[in-house]
């Protein structure tokens, strides 16, 4: 069975959104997500999903859903690599991705996560 | 309003709802529609087509490249044979779902349009036909 594939970079995962995702793949998604936040104590979760043409409604609250999941977790959520045009669709939709936070590229979805991580430990 | 070449795919499964997204993004292409509009254009096809495997319990979509000189389009039609939609003055203006979703599929797909119409009714199912130009 296919599946997205989630990669531990010490304390943060690191996901990144290479396929045209059908429905199942995205909920599948979410469920090890969740499992995985738990499994490896993370406490961040990098989402790339700059390799994605389009995210509909349902993507965007498959997006919405695994943050507010990891925050209940612990663990903060940062989307990265929205490309423009898909940013301006998202909009047009009426899809806000509420409490999602988003970064321009990994490094900076990456410094985000750190500097948290670093308040926190103040 | 001349057509240039016509598709019918359909919609049965999750996996026909990506291809329909991969057959409108090729039309837009073809006809040459700028990066935003194919993205608009394949949105909306999404939503649509998620709304007639999930509400319609499964249809076709037909997608059809326009020409009328100057401006090339994209007409996209789905059709289904499912309960139909009761309240569409309420479906359409978002927000309202009956299917667990945020209700931004018809509403979606409509703005992210030029052309919009729906003809739906009760047992008997729902016609949505889109079309974008450039």
């Amino acid at each position: 069975m296919e599946k997205i594939p989630i990669l531990k970079m010490g304390r943060f995962l690191l996901v990144t959104v290479q396929v045209d995702m059908h429905d199942q793949l995205a909920l599948q998604l979410q469920d090890d997500l969740t499992a995985r936040i738990v499994a490896a104590r993370a406490r961040g979760v990098l989402i790339d999903i700059s390799s994605l043409e389009v995210v509909d409604s349902f993507i965007g609250r498959m997006i919405s859903n695994i943050a507010a999941m990891a925050k209940v977790l612990d663990a903060e959520t940062v989307v990265v690599g929205i490309q423009p045009a898909v940013a301006i669709t998202l909009v047009e939709l009426g899809l806000s991705l509420e409490g999602v936070r988003t970064a321009l590229n990994v490094d900076r979805g990456m410094a985000l996560l750190q500097e948290r991580l670093a308040d926190e430990q103040r | 309003m001349a057509v240039v070449n016509s598709v019918v795919l359909p919609i049965r499964t999750q996996e026909d709802i990506v291809r329909v997204r991969q057959a409108t993004r090729e039309a837009a292409v073809g006809q040459g529609f700028s990066l935003v509009d194919q993205t608009k254009l394949v949105t909306a096809a999404s939503e649509l087509a998620r709304n007639t495997l999930d509400y319609g319990k499964g249809g076709d979509v037909e997608i059809t490249r326009l020409s009328e000189p100057p401006r090339r389009g994209v007409r996209l039609v789905f059709t289904d044979q499912g309960p139909g939609i009761a309240a569409i003055d309420q479906a359409l203006p978002g927000g309202f779902t009956s299917g667990g979703g945020l209700g931004l599929g018809l509403s979606g797909a409509k703005r992210l349009s030029n052309d919009f119409s729906i003809v739906s009714k009760v047992g008997e199912g729902t016609q949505v036909m889109i079309a974008r130009w450039r």
